[in-house]
């Protein structure tokens, strides 16, 4: 099983991922510049967090046209599994791969913190070692975490199950007063319908050793190796 | 030469921040009336194209591709014949 970890110009959580996958979890990972066009060998691809290409234009935007981008999507489509975090989940959203838009955060406040999220889909292959409801401590870093979907896409994602998580209390009481950046429906993160490209804003990377604070992000790394272990049994 | 000046604005219904701390900045410096402010972007293009409505279609494909994000964002612009 492999991991690649694409690096944009600006990317800065490729480290801690690759960190990560690597030495928490133990798993084989390479790091892929965004000008390569090759992702065979490959079972997931992670795209990190950071500012890709200076966040100009629009957080994402660019990032979205790099060559290795053209890859991820083909990738995707025949049923790899994708996750962006953070500045990732932009670029997701900007390639299309996930619905929706990120605007600047409610108080336009640079957000770096801890903050609990739900689990509301216990049931794709990042989330399968959790049950549904449980509550994750998880920090944020964003400016541009403000996720907005008009509210037709909204009941599509509702109704397909592709919210994945949402910002909520230390008990998992999800209240305005718990959403730190204004994020329609207070979503923190989201998959495709088909359930295999998943975006958050939260850095499970940061979560992985109790050292840190908080080890409940590693579940997420140990969800997909579960479910890459179990596809390879099949093949 | 043209010179393309884009307008890139925020749908409406779109929350806009940055236009709502406008305001309150407005207000608190004590400008009355002011009813709402949105917060946009404002480039200028320089291209070689002779032709008006070929031009017109590259600037519509640019906006669409990347320079404007549809899900969020609205466009306008203006173009202007320059040396």
């Amino acid at each position: 099983m492999k991991f690649g970890v694409i690096v944009f110009p600006g990317s800065n959580c490729d480290y801690d991922c690759y960190y990560v996958i690597k030495r928490v979890i133990g798993e084989s990972v390479d790091f892929i510049w965004h000008k390569s066009s090759n992702l065979k060998g490959y079972d997931c691809i992670v795209l990190p967090g950071g500012f890709s290409y200076g966040d100009y234009l629009r957080t994402g935007a660019i990032a979205r046209f790099s060559p290795i981008m053209k890859e991820v999507i083909e990738f995707s489509k025949n049923g790899g599994l994708v996750i962006g975090i953070c500045n990732g989940f932009q670029v997701l959203l900007e390639a299309g791969l996930l619905p929706g838009a990120m605007r600047k955060n409610r108080d336009l406040l640079f957000i770096c913190r801890y903050v609990y999220v739900r689990v509301e889909n216990s049931d794709t292959p990042f989330t399968r070692l959790f049950h549904k409801g449980q509550v994750l401590h998880i920090p944020v870093a964003h400016f541009e975490g403000n996720y907005y979907i008009d509210p037709q896409s909204l009941s599509r994602l509702k109704m397909n199950n592709q919210v994945v998580f949402r910002y909520c209390s230390k008990d998992g009481e999800v209240a305005d007063e718990f959403n730190p950046n204004g994020s329609v429906y207070a979503i923190a993160g989201i998959c495709n319908e088909r359930g295999n490209v998943l975006g958050m804003m939260p850095h499970p990377e940061r979560c992985s050793e109790s050292i840190l604070g908080s080890e409940d992000g590693k579940l997420i790394w140990q969800s997909i190796v579960k479910s890459i272990n179990e596809r390879l049994a099949k093949e | 030469m043209f010179k393309v000046k884009i307008y890139i604005s925020l749908k409406e219904g779109v929350a806009d921040p940055q236009g709502i701390t406008i305001k309150n900045a407005l207000d608190s410096l004590g400008y009355s009336g002011i009813e709402r402010v949105r917060y946009g972007k404002y480039l200028q293009v320089y291209l070689k194209n002779s032709d008006r409505k070929k031009l017109q279609k590259k600037i519509d494909d640019m906006c669409k591709k990347i320079l404007v994000n549809p899900v969020i964002e609205s466009y306008e612009y203006e173009i202007e014949e320059v040396k």
